[in-house]
């Protein structure tokens, strides 16, 4: 290869955040005028190697070349300065400042103390012409579609004279003729002799946009294939790539339909269906972002949806409220535990008890202490809670001891229907293999539990069924043994050939 | 499910109970009050040093009446508060109630009506709040700035009439206001008695019952609380009705102490019940404080204003004493909770 044509040179970079090995010896490189994606699975190491990048957060080891230079990125504005522009995930401009201010914020000229308004306009429409956009600089950013604040933050980029430019899930909220005018603007990148590189987990476009891609899997490099050689079978083998986990629960007897979803559609995710079972556990795949947190929030009326129909024991009902789900024993156990589960400051007792209290009063109807204190304990014993007094706050746990205490809340409801999503994020190895025991029990007990997880082997030794979801559509329903990680990884990238599609029984 | 029986969850248990029992000394700094308390009783034994009066009955059942107003209220703030929410109305509310009753009796209404309309205009007006900060979502600081200013208007024009032709303070005569206001039984004098029951009523409440845990989630942390069944919207209107229940209630007992309803009546009364509160321990982001602390905390600022007048000290230094007062509690208060944090 010729050493000219190379930008970007990363060589056995490391980073480690806490006990997790986020990147572990990754090297890539990048050449001029070339498109290079990069691409895994959630948690694989991506946005962590484009943060270091982009002098977002430092690298424990391994070196950046960078125009054959090597570079050390302290800030985000060194690496800007060298001529490396990030374009973030979530958009990261200001919404109610226009578009003049947003392409050029952090580095807004003075003139004698006063901003030169007409050449700064000047020099923005400039940089619109070139990502072929036509808006009125002036227009504040929250007028515009998404599409064009994308193709703004491009041309921000190009303003600042980047030679290589980091794109981030740069499509996850467009439309498909969004990202048709984004690929156009991409080939003009190219034909400018800038680079790209374009980190996303939708194979099938990452495919089409790009010369060669690089897969990371658990912070590892697995390696690259040219766009001649790539197909999605090959990616995404290559993205799964583990040893194959087989170890699945044996399968058991299942009851009747107990709750039963059809055409539901919301916001974020269109025309769901799908039956859950007593003693069921269902899992449900998908990747980030897919839509299926949502699709149970909407069950469990912690938000709205627009169409389609519940059926919980086959009786049509829909929630406003989650307490009205929580009393016909449904409850939600829900991902970001500190924001949507834990009150920090109040005891350990308290966090168990709260949505069960109603159920917990003397005839006077005052709480009863004493049937607090003994379904506490009872919990504390049951799931192996480790805490110096109930009385503490939960704040004094561990991660693994918090998510039981979080658990117990629920099983405390005595709930027919337990949905858990992502139950063993941040949590330790031996609470989660508890964790697991707990859930298979409970489904040995009939309750009927729905398993959202971003975690391959985690779906695919816990669950009787799979539902997998890709962008707020279910993709494919898979029976036992359907349940591989080939076949969801498929489904989940939206690379389903027909025949994974499991029909529902008509009824 | 054979794994479920070789690692059985209480395989890893220790062989004794991991719980260990708190000792006594452990559990007495435990005491959520335990910090403002003792501020009081250094604040008592330097006063009863400086001035042989101070300790006298008469001195202490007279700090605790000036005091019983504010504790009202302080009641109602301190509920306020652990939603993480504000109330700022609470003095306006205690001028529109008292004046209003003072108002009606004035043109011939029997007390009893009289005096349920008074209070039922501070409730309603707590409601409206409520209302105006659940539904119309207004953030509760701007929504009590709003209702103090209004709630002042009401209180002007019930004293006036839409002609200006009432004068703007209204003497009211009844024995049974007066003694509300003022009365004694036995050495004690009645106002005090009021805002103990209230207390204890309201503390038993907090405590024993479903509602008053969950006013605790939802300002812990209101998302939680939604999602763990509790009605957030109906917590925080019962919430900001009761405090304007309170303060109605206030307000009747301050026409009662001076006999008369003054359309001045409560001004800045809404930044000494907060003073109140906050030294008292109740955090301003909500999920903890108690209503005994909020007392402690009234009792701390009106042994301040009474050191001032036992001990002939001019009047500018007490406003200066009891600001630093507030903010020297809340930062030691901050710092024995947080203790090495910057």
């Amino acid at each position: 290869m010729n050493e000219h044509s190379m930008v970007l040179k990363v060589d056995g970079i490391s980073k480690r955040y806490g006990g997790l090995q986020a990147l572990d010896q990754v090297s890539l490189d990048v050449r001029k005028g070339e498109v290079h994606a990069v691409v895994g699975e959630n948690g694989a190491g991506k946005s962590t190697l484009m943060k270091i990048l982009g002098g977002i957060v430092s690298k424990d080891a391994g070196a950046v070349t960078f125009h054959g230079e090597r570079t050390e990125f302290a800030k985000p504005q060194d690496a800007m300065a060298a001529g490396i522009s990030i374009i973030h995930q979530e958009l990261s401009m200001l919404p109610h400042l226009n578009v003049i201010e947003n392409v050029f914020m952090g580095r807004m000229e003075r003139k004698n103390g006063v901003v030169p308004w007409k050449r700064l306009e000047e020099e923005t429409r400039k940089a619109l012409d070139r990502v072929g956009l036509d808006v009125n600089p002036h227009s504040i950013l929250d007028t515009l579609s998404i599409s064009h604040r994308q193709l703004i933050e491009i041309a921000k980029a190009l303003s600042i004279d980047a030679s290589l430019i980091i794109m981030d899930e740069p499509n996850s909220s467009l439309t498909e003729s969004e990202t048709e005018q984004l690929f156009d603007v991409i080939d003009g990148l190219k034909a400018q002799g800038i680079s790209v590189i374009y980190v996303s987990h939708k194979i099938e476009e990452v495919i089409r946009i790009s010369d060669r891609i690089s897969v990371l899997r658990d912070g590892k490099y697995i390696g690259t294939i040219d766009h001649a050689d790539a197909t999605a079978d090959k990616v995404i083998q290559m993205m799964v790539g583990r040893e194959l986990l087989r170890e699945r629960r044996e399968t058991h007897e299942i009851g009747d339909v107990r709750l039963r979803v059809r055409g539901l559609t919301g916001e974020r995710f269109q025309d769901v269906s799908f039956d859950l079972r007593k003693g069921e556990i269902l899992g449900f795949s998908g990747l980030v972002g897919a839509g299926r947190s949502e699709v149970c929030r909407a069950i469990f009326g912690a938000d709205a949806f627009t169409d389609g129909t519940i059926e919980f024991e086959g009786k049509q009902l829909y929630f406003h409220q989650p307490g009205e789900a929580i009393r016909h024993g449904i409850v939600m156990l829900q991902e970001d535990r500190k924001k949507l589960s834990l009150f920090m400051g109040l005891p350990i007792s308290f966090n168990m008890s709260i949505a069960t209290l109603p159920r917990l009063k003397t005839p006077s109807g005052t709480i009863n202490y004493r049937k607090v204190s003994s379904v506490v304990e009872d919990f504390i014993d049951q799931l192996n809670i480790k805490l110096g007094s109930p009385e503490h706050p939960v704040s004094s746990l561990s991660g693994g001891n918090q998510q039981k205490t979080v658990l117990a809340r629920w099983l405390a409801t005595d709930p027919q229907i337990l949905i858990l999503d992502e139950p063993t994020h941040g949590v330790d190895v031996g609470a989660k293999a508890e964790i697991y025991q707990i859930i298979r029990k409970l489904a040995a007990n009939g309750i009927s539990i729905i398993l959202i997880s971003s975690e391959l082997p985690e779906i695919i030794t816990m669950s009787d069924r799979v539902v997998v979801m890709h962008e707020g559509r279910v993709t494919g329903i898979l029976d036992p043994d359907r349940i591989t990680e080939e076949d969801i990884m498929s489904c989940a990238t939206g690379t389903v050939d027909e025949s994974v599609h499991t029909a529902l029984e008509t009824t | 499910m054979s794994d479920l029986q070789t690692a059985s969850p209480h395989g890893v248990k220790p062989p004794h109970s991991s719980r260990e029992k708190d000792s006594l000394l452990t559990r007495i700094f435990q005491i959520k009050e335990i910090g403002v308390l003792g501020a009081l009783v250094v604040l008592i034994v330097i006063m009863s040093f400086a001035s042989p009066y101070f300790l006298r009955v008469e001195n202490i059942f007279n700090v605790l009446r000036g005091m019983s107003t504010i504790g009202i209220m302080a009641i109602g703030i301190t509920m306020v508060i652990i939603t993480a929410g504000i109330d700022l109305s609470v003095g306006s509310l205690l001028a529109v109630s008292g004046m209003l009753m003072a108002r009606l009796m004035y043109i011939g209404m029997p007390l009893g009506p009289a005096l349920l309309l008074g209070m039922a205009i501070g409730t309603g007006l707590g409601a409206v709040d409520g209302f105006v900060i659940t539904k119309l979502r207004v953030a509760p600081l701007i929504a009590g700035l709003g209702m103090l200013s209004m709630g002042r208007g009401l209180t002007v024009l019930f004293a006036t009439g839409l002609k200006g032709a009432v004068a703007s303070n209204i003497p009211v005569k009844s024995d049974v206001i007066d003694f509300i206001g003022s009365g004694y039984v036995g050495p004690v004098p009645f106002p005090v008695i009021e805002m103990v029951i209230l207390v204890m009523v309201f503390t038993f409440f907090l405590k024993n019952t479903v509602l008053g845990r969950q006013i605790y989630a939802v300002g812990s942390n209101a998302e939680a609380a939604r999602l763990s069944g509790v009605n957030v919207n109906r917590v925080l209107m019962f919430v900001y009705t009761i405090n304007g229940a309170l303060a109605a209630y206030a307000g009747i007992v301050q026409v009662g102490l001076l006999s008369t309803a003054a359309t001045n009546a409560g001004t800045g009364a809404e930044l000494d019940v907060v003073a109140a509160v906050v030294i008292g321990g109740t955090s301003l982001f909500g999920g903890e404080g108690t209503i005994l602390g909020a007392i402690i905390g009234a009792a701390i600022m009106a042994i301040v204003r009474n050191a001032f007048v036992l001990l002939h000290l001019p009047s500018a230094a007490q406003t200066i004493t009891i600001g630093a007062v507030i903010v020297v509690a809340v930062a030691v208060d901050n710092m024995r909770k947080h203790p090495g944090k910057a």
